[in-house]
């Protein structure tokens, strides 16, 4: 991250002195702005019949980030007296998984590990055509526009993402060693975002990638092994209410901005048929 | 988020749960679960092909030899069972796995349909308006769908062809498998027929070794490079050892002109034992 910060400043800069023409854009002005055609998807409301409506956007500069060039769009819209197009932002610095967007078929558009609102205009090209649809998926109902309703998220994690511990006096710091390579892979799981590209990527609508790092996550790490099986099952059958059948075929990891690993799909897999013999066991014990 | 709009009702389950079965059924309930008995129906599937195609190879050594290989098919535990016993056991085994491999690929299959509205039925093809930009998907795992078929039509040809004799008709001898095989392969549309569905079976064993260790979670991060490896070998051995029967029997390298034994029922068994006890 620090390295493409240092560069977009050192652009920032080269704009405002007109003296730094040394660093190759010699076309500072012209280079800079990108006049785009978008087809972006509107949709009144959940049962309303949606469709593309195609906006011009001249001299869009390469500095905005997508949802910028979105904000734009609207501000001329209200302008005009039209109804803004709706999509879902918060963060804008690719933290909290709330931006999303199919943006010329692919999840959080075609740059490698990022996020919608992380995506710049400077990696399209001028006189591109641009198409936007929500991300798609039955548990992901299109609430308006680009807009679409992940609380089918939220139930998985209610089924399991959390560990119980008794509150009290607070204990003593690093009490429960953790093995470096535990902690590390509980880390590369936990920085999913839960922003549900990996499901909107799946041709199947598989929610897989999504819950096995939320189990990951606790479930490779001491402090989660007490509900180790119950969470298990819970969150696989829970997930299993709202998506649809993992193939294999490797799309979500792709779309992912986080690149969560597929491996973490398979110790799920391996997890969840352990947990139902394992609860199985416990059961008979009382 | 707080839409303007109403509240889509989004945690709506979109499948119902069903009454969990007694263990170890209530595997087969999930999606995982399933997936995972497809994938050990596949493994065994798989095992099968492999023992098949090289059996196959016997081909190649007369009609007396290969005579020789289905009698010990036949003979398999060794007298210590009624004859063709341990076969049945294997045949009744083998019909089990597709069976239950056909349904956990045809259920989930509809999950994931369902789960995503509208996807088309090769791989969720038609879940978004616009065109989808695939990455990963690749042409053998979006074609699961088609291939498993393609392969399951053609076992029903094969087995009429080869073990019911429906397909040569007169000209079919049970019992001299060597004859059958290059009667009926010699026949241009049999052979191109044999040439497509093994094709597929070999796209379909692509995708199908990559995934199984995914789906039974046997992955470490640090062998994942060799499965791709393992699926392409596996696919090319199966796929060349099978296309070499129909193209070698339609090249005239495989025929009967320099046969022994005469080609019936009757004499010509009883010569093609003769010959086999003479090994
Ligand atoms: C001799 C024949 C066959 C062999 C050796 C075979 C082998 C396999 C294997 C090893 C897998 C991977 C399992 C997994 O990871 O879950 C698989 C998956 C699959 N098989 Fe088969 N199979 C055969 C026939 C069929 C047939 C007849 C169908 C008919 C519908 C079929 C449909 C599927 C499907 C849809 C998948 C899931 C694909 C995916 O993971 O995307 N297969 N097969
Ligand atoms: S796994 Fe990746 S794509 Fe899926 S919700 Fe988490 S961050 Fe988003
Ligand atoms: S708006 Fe927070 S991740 Fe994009």
């Amino acid at each position: 991250m620090s390295g493409t910060n240092g560069q977009s400043q050192h652009n920032g800069q080269s704009q405002h002195n007109g003296q730094s023409q040394h660093n190759g854009q010699s076309q500072q002005s012209q280079s800079g702005t990108l006049n785009l055609t978008l087809r972006i998807w509107r949709q009144d409301g959940p049962d309303a019949k949606g469709g593309f409506v195609t906006f011009d956007a001249p001299g869009v500069s390469e500095d905005m980030s997508f949802l910028e060039l979105l904000d734009i769009i609207n501000e001329r819209l209200i302008d005009e007296g039209g109804v803004p197009i709706e999509f879902d932002h918060d963060c804008r610095e690719g933290i909290c998984g709330t931006c999303s967007l199919m943006i010329n078929g692919r999840a959080h558009g075609h740059e490698v590990a990022t996020t919608t609102c992380q995506l710049h205009m400077r990696k399209f090209s001028d006189g591109d055509v641009i198409t936007v649809e929500p991300f798609r998926a039955k548990a992901f109902p299109v609430v308006r526009d680009l807009v679409v309703d992940r609380s089918s998220f939220d139930r998985i994690i209610e089924a399991g993402g959390y560990i119980s511990v008794n509150t009290g006096a607070v204990g003593d710091a690093n009490l429960t060693p953790v093995p470096k390579e535990a902690s590390d892979t509980s880390f590369d799981a936990a920085a999913c975002i839960g922003c549900g590209a990996c499901v909107a990527a799946c041709p199947n609508s598989a929610a897989q990638l999504f819950t096995s790092a939320k189990l990951a996550h606790l479930n490779l790490i001491p402090q989660g092994q007490p509900q180790r099986w119950e969470r298990t099952e819970s969150m696989v059958e829970t997930m299993e209410q709202f998506f649809g059948s993992c193939t294999n075929h490797g799309e979500c990891t792709e779309a992912c901005p986080k690149e969560i690993s597929l491996d973490f799909i398979a110790f799920m897999n391996r997890d969840y048929v352990k947990a139902k013999i394992k609860n199985r066991k416990l059961a008979g014990q009382n | 988020m707080a839409p303007t709009a109403t509240q889509a009702a989004g945690s709506a389950p979109v499948f119902k749960t069903k009454r969990p079965l007694p263990f170890p059924l209530n595997i087969y309930q999930s999606a995982i679960g399933r997936k995972w008995v497809m994938a050990w129906t596949g493994v065994g599937l798989l095992g099968f092909v492999i023992v098949h195609m090289i059996g196959n190879l016997h081909l190649y050594e007369g009609p007396s030899r290969m005579y020789e290989y289905a009698e010990t098919l036949r003979d398999l535990g060794g007298g210590l069972l009624p004859r063709t016993l341990v076969l049945w056991i294997m045949r009744v085994g083998l019909l089990g796995m597709f069976l239950v491999h056909l349904h956990s690929a045809y259920t989930l299959k509809e999950r994931s349909r369902l789960a995503s509205q509208r996807a088309g039925f090769i791989g969720g093809a038609k879940k978004y308006e616009s065109k989808r930009d695939y990455i990963a998907a690749n042409y053998a795992s979006r074609t699961m769908r088609w291939t498993g078929p393609i392969v399951g039509l053609y076992v029903l040809f094969h087995l009429a062809d080869l073990t019911w004799g429906w397909w040569l008709g007169d000209a079919y001898v049970r019992g001299d498998p060597y004859h059958n095989v290059v009667e009926s392969l010699s026949s241009i549309p049999v052979a191109i027929l044999y040439v497509v569905a093994n094709v597929a079976l070999a796209v379909h064993i692509f995708h199908g070794t990559w995934s199984m260790f995914q789906t039974l979670g046997v992955n470490n991060p640090r062998y994942n490079g060799l499965r791709r490896n393992l699926a392409t070998v596996l696919a090319g051995v199966i796929l060349v050892g099978n296309l070499s029967f129909p193209v070698l029997v339609q090249a005239g390298l495989v025929d009967e002109d320099n046969r022994d034994c005469p080609i019936n029922d009757t004499t010509g068994l009883e010569c093609l034992a003769e010959a086999a006890e003479a090994h």
